[in-house]
């Protein structure tokens, strides 16, 4: 959002050390979304000196302005990370409240293990005590934490992530729309659900491009997908002139949170008449070959499978799907439509709500009618802690102060 | 044996240099953008390409070759992609929960297999010998993570006797050092013991068979020492080939051991750089191992001669 916000400004100045002035060359609807992005890419706030540094670079210096201060010399990459209370901050006087609000600090010092990565043995630390938290357990051992007598499971997101299905749309056969729509007819959410997250209290359907329960999550023009069946999604390919090309689908096969998620996508573009091209692979050696635009033959590809965030997607500036410029977009995929762009260039200058809604609805149901992707349901990664530990509030993501261990 | 132990560690150079050669050409050819990695999901092809040209990989392979190998020969591995650190100093920081898993690992070993083995070979055939070559074949087949974990249910979580992953430091105190790696030792030290106590057997039962045994037990020795002076010493030479090639593949095997144990070594160093295309921690990483290989290799070489006075170089 950060990148769409700067098309508006003017410049940017400081009058006073404690307040900051951004100038807009014209009317933009979406300020405050864009500074209060609590995911990543977030902005930050940092000294001129420390601002300068080149990009590519890493900052060196650790300053600490929050609640916690980050201990540099105890940093050990791949094994631990140490936050201490920031002895200096001055909290405000309330309740915390997402990412603002009160952020009072209750324990001296935070210690992430990073070297503790497995899931079983996750969970096993946490069930000998040798951990407070795990961040987030797998859904398998789900069952085994709601069970242990010393562990907890607390509720604090508000926002789902969203599992996702992207099409490469440079190349046949997801070059034409018609084809994507019988994917879209195909892909159910809930056997990607059940097969991935299989913990029924865990998932939902959502029949929306933007996050569900967020302003703009709506199941508006989503019947293709929503109200589909597989017998649909086989008169879509046969009308659609689709020739038999395979669908090269790359499955990570390290990244547990997606890894079943291709299995259950070939299966069903295979019922409903493609041929399919199942290719394992690491993670790492699919975000280097997601970002070719090269053709099949020369080591392309149609599509992959993967999660966001929810606050990553829950509008049409955010998600990244709805930057429909084709090849000059900025997500893997390379989608085009004249008109998505049209309606978010609209959107973006909208201070209206209601309009803004309006708009979020017009956008995703031409999404739906030209498949930019397909959404796959929603879900949540349950965090779970030992039960001397307290105040947990709801958030969306992991957030250490109001803590508290007994 | 100077002139051996010259032209030996000579001879390490070219490995070094085929190792270092044909891993950064392996490197350069595995699937994967380091680039596209580092920028993250919201980067485009634009944004990729000025990380790629930031870490050189724009470069021509032998240019970025050159540049790497000018480096090492000044005693510089490079920076670490992912961790923006040396890769001598990311070394260094995994060096000694490697180094103490693997040297307790070879102890706890040496300790049980060696005296079970000749236990073994004397009582050749015995209902004990059996049962000890049963447990090898298990020990041999039951892979190491399947082991960790049955260990961490009973020992850790059971009878909670010991910590169920994690390292402290030796500077930390030796208590909790000992505690924190003995679980991982002796889950590590079963595949060891099977191997060792195997050779160890077929070794002392091979010596146990020679005419200067025969000797010894007419004097009258004492069984004891015929097995321990005589059969075992003079046994000792595939033992300790033995051992020595465990050490120098437990040096760069324990990457599931550390895993299961959430142990900060250098097996978990290893995956982690090969996970993010890290190209000189990867390179650095190896390079480091075979060279340990290589210097463990020319110890067992160098101790026959104080095993078996016949053997000089």
């Amino acid at each position: 959002m950060g990148s769409a916000l700067m098309t508006f400004v003017d410049r940017m100045d400081s009058p006073a050390p404690d307040t900051f002035r951004i100038f807009l060359r014209e009317s933009c609807g979406f300020v405050l979304e864009a500074l209060g992005k609590p995911s990543s890419n977030v902005p930050f706030i940092m000294p001129k000196r420390v601002a300068d540094t080149d990009a590519f670079k890493q900052i060196e210096e650790h300053i600490g302005s929050g609640p916690y201060m980050f201990v540099k010399d105890q940093f050990k990459p791949g094994d631990k990370a140490v936050y201490v209370k920031n002895p200096k901050y001055v909290p405000r006087k309330e309740a915390p409240s997402g990412t603002a609000g009160g952020k009072h600090v209750y324990v001296d010092r935070v210690e992430w293990n990073l070297a503790l990565r497995d899931g079983q043995a996750q969970v096993n630390a946490l069930q000998k005590g040798e951990v407070d938290i795990i961040e987030s357990v797998p859904f398998e051992l789900y069952e085994t934490v709601k069970k242990d007598p010393n562990a907890f499971l607390p509720k604090y997101a508000t926002v789902n992530l969203q599992y996702m299905a992207r099409f490469n749309h440079l190349h046949k056969p997801f070059n034409d729309e018609k084809v994507r729509r019988a994917v879209l007819a195909a892909f159910s959410q809930e056997p990607f659900l059940r097969a991935q997250v299989g913990v029924k209290e865990l998932y939902k359907s959502c029949p929306s491009m933007f996050t569900c329960g967020t302003p703009y999550g709506s199941p508006f023009g989503s019947d293709i997908q929503s109200k589909s069946n597989m017998k649909k999604a086989q008169e879509l390919l046969k009308t659609s002139g689709y020739d038999g090309t395979p669908i090269v689908l790359m499955k990570p096969t390290d990244l547990v949170t997606i890894s079943k998620l291709p299995d259950v996508a070939a299966q069903l573009l295979r019922q409903a008449g493609f041929k399919v091209d199942l290719q394992a692979m690491d993670w790492q050696t699919l975000v280097g070959r997601r970002a070719k635009k090269d053709p099949i033959d020369k080591g392309g590809w149609h599509m992959f499978l993967t999660a966001w965030q929810g606050h990553d997607i829950w509008n049409p500036i955010a998600n990244p799907t709805m930057d429909t410029r084709g090849e000059a977009s900025g997500w893997f995929g390379w989608g085009k439509d004249d008109k998505i762009l049209a309606l978010r260039a609209e959107f973006m200058r909208s201070t209206d709500e209601a309009q803004k809604k309006k708009l979020a609805e017009q956008i995703q149901a031409r999404a739906f009618e030209i498949g930019t992707h397909v959404p796959l349901g929603e879900f949540q990664t349950p965090m779970a802690a030992r039960k001397n530990i307290s105040g947990f509030f709801i958030t969306n993501g992991n957030l250490y102060w109001n803590l508290k261990k007994n | 044996m100077y002139t051996f132990l010259a032209r030996r560690l000579l001879s390490t150079l070219p490995v070094l240099l085929i190792v270092a050669v044909l891993v950064f050409l392996m490197l350069r050819l595995t699937p994967g953008d380091p680039a596209a990695i580092l920028a993250g999901d919201a980067a485009n092809a634009e944004q990729i390409a000025r990380i790629r040209e930031s870490l050189g990989l724009d470069q021509p392979i032998v240019v970025q070759f050159g540049i790497w190998a000018g480096n090492l020969l000044s005693g510089d591995l490079g920076e670490s992609f992912y961790y923006k650190q040396k890769v001598t100093a990311l070394i260094g920081q995994r060096l000694e929960p490697t180094l103490s898993l693997a040297a307790l690992t070879i102890v706890l070993a040496v300790l049980v297999s060696v005296p079970l083995g000749v236990l073994a070979a004397w009582r050749f055939g015995s209902l004990f010998d059996r049962i000890l070559m049963g447990f090898s074949v298990i020990g041999f087949s039951v892979p190491v993570f399947v082991l960790a974990y049955i260990l961490i249910w009973f020992v850790s979580l059971k009878l909670g006797w010991l910590p169920v992953q994690g390292y402290h430091r030796l500077a930390d105190g030796f208590w909790p050092y000992l505690r924190h790696l003995l679980l991982p030792a002796v889950t590590l030290s079963v595949i060891y013991v099977a191997l060792i106590a195997r050779v160890t057997r077929a070794s002392v039962l091979e010596a146990l068979g020679e005419d200067y045994i025969r000797t010894a037990r007419a004097k009258g020795l004492p069984e004891l020492r015929v097995l321990v002076r005589h059969a075992l010493a003079n046994a000792a030479v595939p033992i300790v080939t033995v051992i020595g090639i465990g050490i120098a593949l437990l040096i760069g095997g324990v990457v599931v051991t550390e895993s299961v144990y959430a142990i900060p070594g250098l097996g978990r160093l290893t995956v982690d750089a090969v996970l993010a295309r890290d190209f000189p921690t990867i390179q650095g990483v190896i390079l480091f191992f075979s060279f340990i290989y290589v210097l463990v290799n020319l110890l067992v070489d160098l101790s026959y001669v104080f095993l078996d006075p016949r053997i000089r170089y």
